[in-house]
C-alpha cells in the first residue's frame, strides 16, 4: 500500500493537471451551476485517490467525468436545489447521452466554459480570476498571490462573477460565428494578462508564476485548436512559446530574477523556440496584422539571437515602429526608446525617452526612471543616472527589482 | 426563458433641445425597434422628464409594521435620485439568455446616452 499511494497520488495530480478543465466543462453542462459543479469535481478527485488505488483507468477523464455527474445526480435527487435562489445557467439542450452516441455533435464544452468565463457582462478583474479558476485549476488563494490581493478579495470576486451569470443569465455556450470575433478579443485580453502575469518579476511563490505561464500555454492551444485561422490566435500563441521558452533560464537556484541579457540561452527550450518561430511567420502573413504577432516578433528577434550581444536591435526598433504607429502606448514608446538605446547608442535612446517626459501615465512607472537611469549610466552620466535609478527604487514594490537596482547603483560607485 | 428589463437614460438637456423633426425620427425608431422586437417584447414605456417627478419618501426612525411610508410620508418635487442622465423610458423582454437581451438591447434607438439591461427577478419564487 505504502509503495502505491504515492504513485495513485502523482497520477491524480496529473489528471488534475490535464483534465480538470475538460471534467469541470462536462459536469457544469449536468449541474448548470457553477459551485455544485466545482463541488462535484472536487469530490471526483478525491475518491480517485483511493479508486485508482485498484489500476489507474486507461481514460482518467472519462472516469473522473463520470464520477462528478453521478455526485451531481445524488445532488439533484436530495432535491437540495430545489430551493435555490438563483436561477441555473443556461445550457443549450443536447442529446441526453453525454459522450457516446452516434450522429450527435459533440458540444464543445470546454471552450463554452472559456467564453463564459470571459464574458463582457464581467469586470475584466472578474474574468481572468474565473478562468484561472475554472479552466486552470488554481485554488483561490493562489489566484489571489498572482494578483496580489487578499485571499478575502479574490473570493468575494469569484463569488460576485459567479452569481452574476446565474442571475443574469450569461449561457454556457460558444457565440454565433458573428459574435466570435469580438468575443475571442475579450477572451485573448484574458490570456495574454495569464502570460504577463505569470512573466512579471516574481513577486510571490515562484511556483504559482511558472503555474500562470503553464494555463496560459494550455489556453492558447485550446484556442489554436479551436480557431486555426485567426490571426490573433495564432500571434498569441506564439507570443506565449516563445516567453514559456525561456522559463527554466528565468529564474536562479535562489529564486532571484535573470534578466534577458543574463539568461543563459542553453537553457532556453529550443522545441517551443522553433514551434513559435514558425508560428510567428505564419501569423504575420495573416490579415489583419495581429498585435500579438507583432509582440511575438520581438520575442522571435530576441531567440533567434545566440548571446545578448548578437540581438538585431534595429530589427527590434522596426517592429516597435509598427507597434507605436498601429498600437500606441506609453509603454510602447518606453520599450522602443530602450531598444533605440541598444541600435544606436545611449544618447539616441535617451532622447528617444523625452517624449515621455510630461507623461501623467507613466509618473509613477518605476520602469521609466529605470530605462533613464540605465541610458544615462551607459552614456558616462554618472550624477544624473544615479538619481534616476534613485527614483526607480522608490517607484518599485518589487524586493527582486530593488536587489537589481541596488546592484546598477553599487556599480556607479566602482 | 427569462425576463429583462431595458432601461433607457438619456440626457433630458439634449432632448429639450432638438427640433420636433429629430424628435419625429427618434419616435419613429423606437417603432421600428417595436415591430423588428416584437415577438419577444413583454411592456415597455416612455416616461415625462423628471420635472414631473414626485417623490414620496418614509420619514427618518424606524420602518413601521407594514413597511410602508403611510400616511406620515414625505412628498417632495422631484426625481428620487438626481442624476445627469436620467430614465427615459423601459422596454420589458423575454429571452433565452443575456446574449440574446444584449443582441436586443444592441437595437435600442438612444442618441443621447446608453441602455442598462438588468434581469427581472422570476415573480413566483
Amino acid at each position: 500500500m505504502t509503495n502505491v499511494a504515492p504513485a495513485v497520488g502523482a497520477a491524480v495530480a496529473d489528471a488534475h493537471r490535464r483534465e480538470w478543465a475538460s471534467v469541470l466543462a462536462a459536469t457544469v453542462r449536468v449541474t448548470r451551476d457553477i459551485d455544485l459543479a466545482e463541488e462535484c469535481v472536487q469530490e471526483a478527485f478525491a475518491q480517485a485517490l483511493t479508486a485508482w488505488r485498484d489500476g489507474v483507468p486507461a481514460r482518467p477523464g472519462a472516469w473522473l467525468t463520470t464520477a462528478a455527474r453521478r455526485r451531481a445526480l445524488d445532488v439533484h435527487r436530495r432535491a437540495a436545489v430545489a430551493q435555490r435562489a438563483l436561477p441555473l445557467l443556461v445550457v443549450d439542450e443536447v442529446a441526453p447521452e453525454p459522450w457516446g452516441g452516434a450522429g450527435g455533435r459533440q458540444p464543445d464544452d470546454l471552450l463554452a466554459l472559456l467564453f463564459t468565463c470571459c464574458h463582457p457582462a464581467l469586470t475584466a478583474e472578474a474574468r481572468v480570476a474565473l478562468t484561472l479558476r475554472l479552466l486552470g485549476g488554481l485554488s483561490t488563494p493562489e489566484i489571489a498571490r498572482a494578483f496580489l490581493v487578499p485571499e478575502a478579495t479574490m473570493a468575494a470576486r469569484l463569488t460576485r462573477a459567479k452569481k452574476k451569470i446565474a442571475a443574469a443569465g450569461v449561457p454556457f455556450r460558444v457565440p454565433v460565428p458573428q459574435d466570435v470575433p469580438r468575443r475571442l478579443a475579450s477572451v485573448l485580453t484574458v490570456v495574454h494578462l495569464v502570460l504577463t502575469t505569470g512573466h512579471a518579476a516574481p513577486t510571490g511563490a515562484a511556483l504559482v508564476r511558472d503555474d500562470l505561464l503553464a494555463r496560459a500555454h494550455d489556453l492558447a492551444r485550446l484556442l489554436r485548436s479551436r480557431f486555426p485561422d485567426d490571426p490573433d490566435v495564432a500571434g498569441l500563441l506564439a507570443l506565449v512559446l516563445l516567453t514559456d521558452a525561456r522559463r527554466a533560464a528565468r529564474v536562479d537556484p535562489a529564486g532571484g530574477l535573470v534578466l534577458l541579457a543574463d539568461q543563459d540561452r542553453g537553457a532556453w527550450d529550443a522545441a517551443m523556440i522553433t514551434e513559435g518561430r514558425a508560428l510567428v511567420l505564419e501569423a504575420l502573413t495573416l490579415r489583419p496584422v495581429s498585435r500579438y504577432a507583432v509582440l511575438a516578433a520581438i520575442a522571435a528577434v530576441h531567440a533567434d539571437a545566440p548571446t545578448f550581444d548578437d540581438t538585431d536591435w534595429t530589427e527590434i526598433v522596426g517592429l516597435y515602429d509598427v507597434l507605436a504607429a498601429r498600437w500606441p502606448s506609453p509603454v510602447v514608446t518606453l520599450n522602443r526608446a530602450v531598444a533605440v538605446g541598444f541600435a544606436d547608442g545611449p544618447d539616441a535612446g535617451l532622447a528617444a525617452l523625452d517624449a515621455l517626459r510630461d507623461e501623467p501615465r507613466l509618473a509613477s512607472y518605476g520602469y521609466l526612471a529605470a530605462a533613464r537611469g540605465e541610458l544615462l549610466r551607459r552614456a558616462g552620466r554618472r550624477d544624473e543616472a544615479r538619481t534616476a535609478l534613485e527614483e526607480a527604487t522608490l517607484l518599485t514594490a518589487n524586493d527582486v527589482e530593488r536587489a537589481l537596482l541596488a546592484e546598477r547603483l553599487a556599480s556607479l560607485e566602482a | 426563458m427569462g425576463q429583462y428589463l431595458i432601461l433607457i437614460y438619456t440626457s433630458e438637456p439634449s432632448w429639450a433641445a432638438i427640433g420636433e423633426a429629430e424628435a419625429g425620427a427618434v419616435t419613429a425608431a423606437h417603432q421600428r425597434f417595436g415591430q423588428q422586437h416584437g415577438a419577444v417584447l413583454r411592456g415597455g414605456g416612455w416616461l415625462h422628464p423628471t420635472a414631473t417627478a414626485t417623490t414620496v419618501r418614509r420619514p427618518d426612525g424606524p420602518a413601521r409594521e407594514d413597511l410602508t411610508a403611510g400616511a406620515d410620508a414625505l412628498v417632495t418635487d422631484g426625481p428620487y435620485v438626481e442624476t445627469k442622465e436620467a430614465l427615459a423610458g423601459y422596454y420589458v423582454i423575454e429571452v433565452p439568455d443575456l446574449d440574446t437581451a444584449l443582441a436586443v438591447a444592441r437595437d435600442v434607438p438612444e442618441p443621447f446616452g446608453g441602455i442598462e439591461v438588468r434581469p427581472l427577478r422570476p415573480t413566483s419564487m
